[in-house]
């Protein structure tokens, strides 16, 4: 079976407020499906609904052939889920919570303290395993939440915000394990940063208002930039007309001041390819006194803004065949 | 019936890992002491056995079993944890049983640590212990219909004085209901039928029925559906509150 995680129409309704309006997606064994989307769009709420804890007003979500409604503990026990803010009993030590965690997910004897030594070396707690849980720092706090979630090697991982909370170095650490765990795993992370999704994901949605916005690669959501493959030349003040002026020979010429009085000239794509060459010819031929040249990937904050901002919805809509 | 005890022993864990079970024992001890003996007149009646101090175990469940029940579901809504809980691959009812349960036990507990009141009658006079035994079955009884009641007040908000006092108040209308200061509140308009239904629910007539030394099965069926009733009440309220 592919598909692990299968969400059919999926809606949820609180009150007069519609959470999550009608999404279906799935997820196959091997992929990482970051959730993307502002505060408050109803990445948490799905997240929940496929864990088992919200009950969908609409809908399906199917976990490893289980409907979640109607077997939610076969569910539950393929799961491993990492609530939003990753709480935990904060008058136990990691070693009593891990402990518990442990037996209830059905470990006993040895096969328990090989898990919990096994999932406290993998995110590293080590040095806090006997301090009580409400003492420790945010960091440790969170990886202890990542320990509950990983402890039973679930099939399928829904993590909430994994890296909110930790250091830079922590973050590559947890990025790293998610990578590690991939391979026969299916994965969603939700996250509002986006570098996150570049560095982990292999597929990512945006949702906003509940809704389902954009489905696609990383890479898919970027190539729908305006700046996307952009060949950016930096000059000072002194030579920007000059440098434009030789550039304008490739195309329309954009500038944009940048601080420390230097300015950013893009050459747009060709056909979504960066017209690198032709531009360091350019360069080169003429004599142009450039600061830098580099290739604009184009920004997921940008992507992410125009997205959920419902300006180039539309269009991001129509362009996706799966959206 | 795993799950429920695994619950159990990690909400029991809780209580001692905080100063909340050292507090309560102690304070139970000394209320339940106190009263005995200086309310009741415990030494002036001159009689070698517990009636005094039995008699008091209503109105202090009445202040102290909501303070522990109050934290049951309203603090596991609060901390978020109850999201953790209900996503690992135990039931609602399991949950809730062994979340009870661990509150029922951990004031079994308090009361086993009474018994120095049972060795004085011993070493005074000569008592009949049965009935401090059935007093004893019986109280713990009570306290299990308290606590079931505060629970399921615990799981209908998040905000722990609010289940300390709401919970404190249905508790006072079960003890209360056999007394005529709530049954002349009925008297007055409903049918008899309903007055004396709303006097058998009396947590005061069953346990004193209890602590004459005589455990009837209609007491002990009493208190038990009672508890059966709130737990299943509580079941549902965890239900309806976590889709909401």
């Amino acid at each position: 079976m592919a598909e692990m995680i299968v969400l059919k129409g999926l809606i949820k309704r609180f009150g007069d407020l519609l959470a999550v309006d009608d999404i279906s997606l799935d997820v196959k064994r091997g992929e990482v499906l970051g959730f993307l989307g502002p505060n408050g769009a109803g990445k948490s709420t799905t997240m929940k609904m496929i864990a088992g804890f919200l009950t969908p007003t609409a809908g399906t979500a199917t976990v490893c052939g289980h409907e979640v409604t109607e077997q939610p503990v076969e569910v539950k026990k393929r799961i491993g889920y990492l609530p939003e803010g990753a709480p935990t009993y904060g008058d136990m030590t990691p070693a009593t919570f891990l402990d518990f965690i442990a037996e209830i997910r059905g470990f006993t004897g040895t096969e328990r303290t090989k898990r919990v030594d096994a999932v406290v070396e993998t995110v590293d707690i080590k040095e806090v395993l006997c301090q009580r849980i409400e003492t420790l720092s945010k960091g440790f706090k969170r990886r202890v939440g990542l320990a509950q979630s990983m402890l039973h090697d679930p099939e399928v991982l829904i993590l909430d915000e994994p890296t909110d909370g930790l250091d830079p170095n922590q973050k590559h650490h947890v990025r790293n394990l998610i990578r590690d765990m991939a391979a026969n795993k299916a994965i969603i992370i939700s996250t509002h940063i986006l570098e996150e999704v570049e560095a982990v994901c292999s597929r990512a949605v945006v949702i906003g208002h509940g809704r389902l916005l954009a489905d696609g690669t990383a890479e898919d959501l970027m190539a729908r930039l305006p700046y996307h493959n952009a060949v950016a030349v930096r000059v000072t003040q002194d030579n920007l007309s000059i440098v434009q002026e030789g550039l304008s020979a490739l195309g329309p010429v954009e500038a944009v001041a940048e601080a420390g009085g230097l300015t950013r000239l893009r050459v747009a794509a060709d056909d979504g390819k960066a017209r690198l060459a032709d531009v360091a010819g350019l360069i080169q031929d003429k004599g142009l006194a450039v600061r830098e040249v580099f290739v604009e990937r184009g920004r997921m904050d940008d992507a992410f803004r125009d997205i959920t901002k419902g300006e180039t919805m539309e269009s991001l809509h129509q362009g996706d065949g799966n959206a | 019936m795993r799950n429920v005890a695994i619950i159990t022993k990690r909400e029991l864990r809780g209580y001692f890992a905080t100063p909340l079970a050292l507090v309560f024992i102690v304070i139970f001890l000394a209320l339940t002491s106190a009263f005995a003996f200086y309310v009741g007149g415990f030494f002036q009646r001159g009689q070698a056995n517990l009636s005094v101090f039995f008699a008091f175990h209503p109105w202090l469940y009445l202040l102290l079993i909501p303070a522990i029940a109050m934290r049951l579901w309203a603090e596991e809504r609060k901390t978020g944890t109850i999201e953790l809980l209900m996503t690992l691959p135990v039931s609602t009812a399991e949950a809730v049983g062994g979340k009870f349960l661990a509150a029922w036990l951990f004031t079994g507990v308090a009361l086993a640590f009474t018994f120095p009141m049972w060795i004085t009658v011993n070493v005074l006079g000569e008592p009949d212990n049965g009935v401090i035994l059935a007093s004893y079955v019986g109280s713990f009884l009570m306290a299990g219909a308290f606590m079931a009641i505060g629970s399921c007040i615990s799981a209908l908000t998040k905000n722990q004085v609010i289940a300390f006092i709401v919970g404190a108040t249905v508790c006072f209308l079960f003890t209360m209901s056999g007394l005529d200061l709530v049954l002349d509140f009925f008297r007055a308009w409903a049918p008899d039928v309903l007055v004396e239904t709303i006097a058998s629910m009396s947590f005061l007539t069953h346990f004193q029925s209890v602590t004459k030394g005589v455990i009837d099965l209609r007491d002990v069926v009493f208190f038990v559906s009672l508890m059966a009733f709130w737990l299943f009440a509580n079941v549902i309220v965890v239900e309806i509150k976590k889709t909401s």
